[in-house]
């Protein structure tokens, strides 16, 4: 079922047209409204008239995470506080938090999108699901929350963590949908195990996993795990939170809703365009939101975009899943590295879950790349060269991949820290 | 005439050796032999006990991967040449010794060694065909 197909549906040019019409009038706003952009318009030499289509975006500001920070708590909001029906925050690992702030109508907004992303996973009106996303200051809990109100579904707010009470719950309840992040779904299913619960016999049918970057290898550990279909949902709070994007049953890229929020996939480095399925930075401008609307907003997430219509019938554009972050990436001896690049190849080899982790070090002047990867029963033996042999076999995939040595040290199960928010697969050791 | 070893992966880290060892006590399995195999970074124990199943068990409660293996425990006459002869009986049959130690107890005259073949039903016919003792399970947890 498409949720809003009058809007995901609508033609190519006629959405060029609905976009057109939204950034002029989101230029006038801002203008009016908001004194932190009209100082970057002004900065940024752009006169009232100089937008006239979806195509003129590119002569606008950029706006960075810093720009939200400097105007910390709400300085970059452009409604007034009175209209504000509600903040969220998102931690920082340095400086003040950036909080977002949402009117009644971007809270509708909200509800609408994640409605329409509940739609492409394959949820129905009268579906039960469990939402084990945090809630609180966290998007991840509510926005499922308000979407799921919206299509009209049996909510099981659950939050994260407590994961035994989840795993009773999900048995007696029987939802058919699970909406967490995906580590949490492999934490889940491996408390699921060790209870003596069979996930795969569930009566869960479908899982809603983001809010941290995963492969479509664990995608395949979660589906085989679980017995279920894993959508991924990708958003954030700067823009709206969850609901900016999602993919639908084909599950060929994450249809984004370019109606209100725009995409543009820049090279991050030159800020020009990038070809259509080439990695580069998504860049996104909320063009209907009312409480905070961002123009050009860095994401910093790396992805590719497909402009060509779903064969679901949804015109939007779809992006990849985010391979990897301009800040999260870990340049080692000069070469770009994604976590998920060492996660896809730890999958490819049979019997590895994806518990992993990455130590970057530098001995001597040169950066030195150790993968720790826990040891399973199923490629355990007896046989210290066998062992031994699986290292050199992991790390030659490794190379094949990266282009740059690493070493491989098997681990204890359990070793590796797990997380039931968001994995810490990187550890930097080096000084920089 | 197989007998059962646990092989236990223990991470080089200070006290996993104890661990393994204590979880086995607690449950008052007795080990009859062990030897450990080393890496840089890791070591796999490998133990013979008088309650296999139920050691593999415990110590896979207890976080560490285990898996039993079936080797072959073997007489050797206790006398220079005994293991020579031994050695040369498999050379001929062209079977593979992957690793081998040995028990400390012995049968009157007899050592006991015990090894990994990678073929041990062939390492047992040959053996047997040279009446080359092999010792069953019984015999060597009650040694």
């Amino acid at each position: 079922m498409i949720f809003n197909k009058e809007i995901e549906c609508l033609d190519v040019e006629a959405l060029a047209q609905l976009q057109s019409e939204r950034l002029c009038r989101l230029v006038d706003d801002f203008n009016q409204k908001s004194p932190v952009y009209r100082q970057k318009l002004q900065d940024a030499g752009v006169a009232s008239g100089d937008i006239r289509t979806i195509k003129d975006i590119r002569k606008l500001p950029f706006t960075i995470k810093e720009d939200l920070r400097d105007n910390y708590p709400f300085g970059i909001f452009s409604a007034p506080m009175k209209d504000v029906r509600e903040i969220h925050v998102s931690s920082g690992t340095t400086g003040n938090p950036t909080v977002v702030g949402y009117t009644q109508e971007d809270i509708d907004l909200w509800a609408d999108v994640i409605a329409r992303s509940l739609c492409c996973a394959g949820a129905m009106p009268g579906d039960m699901i469990q939402i084990a996303y945090g809630y609180g200051l966290f998007t991840g809990g509510l926005g499922l929350h308000y979407g799921s109100l919206r299509l009209g579904l049996t909510v099981i707010p659950c939050s994260s963590g407590q994961t035994k009470r989840q795993l009773k719950i999900m048995q007696d309840f029987k939802p058919r949908i699970l909406a967490c992040t995906p580590s949490y779904a492999l934490y889940m299913a491996e408390a699921a195990r060790e209870a003596g619960m069979d996930p795969r016999e569930t009566s869960l049918q479908i899982g809603i996993f983001g809010a941290e970057p995963w492969s479509v290898a664990m995608r395949r550990e979660i589906e085989k795990s679980w017995g279920i279909s894993a959508i991924d949902i990708y958003g954030l709070s700067e823009i709206i939170g969850p609901g900016v994007a999602c993919e639908c049953g084909h599950k060929d890229g994450l249809h984004i809703y370019s109606d209100v929020f725009y995409p543009e996939v820049i090279d991050p480095v030159t800020h020009k365009p990038v070809d259509p399925g080439q990695r580069g930075e998504l860049v996104i401008t909320s063009l209907t939101k009312i409480g905070m609307p961002l123009l050009r907003y860095r994401t910093r997430d790396i992805v590719t975009i497909n402009h060509e219509t779903c064969a679901c019938g949804r015109t939007s554009p779809r992006i990849s899943k985010v391979l990897g972050r301009t800040d999260d990436m870990i340049v080692v001896r000069g070469i770009n590295v994604f976590p998920t690049q060492i996660e896809e190849v730890l999958l490819k080899i049979e019997g590895t879950q994806p518990h992993y982790q990455i130590i970057v070090s530098r001995e001597k002047g040169l950066d030195v790349l150790e993968v720790l990867v826990e040891l399973q029963e199923s490629f355990f033996s007896d046989e210290v060269k066998r062992l031994q042999e699986f290292e050199v076999r992991v790390a030659k995939e490794i190379e094949a991949v990266l282009s740059i040595g690493v070493k491989v040290r098997l681990v204890e199960p359990k070793t590796i820290e797990r997380s039931e928010g968001k994995a810490k697969r990187i550890i930097d050791k080096r000084s920089l | 005439m197989k007998i059962t070893q646990i092989s236990v992966f223990l991470e080089n880290k200070e006290g996993r050796l104890h661990d393994a060892v204590k979880t086995l006590s607690d449950k008052g399995i007795n080990i009859r032999t062990l030897t450990i195999a080393e890496s840089k970074d890791f070591g796999v124990l490998r133990i013979i006990v008088d309650r296999p199943e139920e050691a593999k068990e415990a110590l896979v409660a207890h976080g560490f991967v285990a898996r039993i293996t079936e080797i072959v425990a073997v007489e050797v006459d206790d006398r220079p040449g005994g293991l020579a002869r031994l050695l040369q009986v498999l050379q001929e049959h062209r079977i593979n010794i992957e690793y081998m130690y040995a028990f400390t107890e012995k049968r009157a005259d007899k050592g006991i060694m015990v090894f990994r073949f990678d073929d041990a039903d062939a390492a047992i016919a040959a053996l047997k065909s040279h009446s080359i003792g092999v010792v069953g399970q019984k015999d060597v947890v009650n040694l």
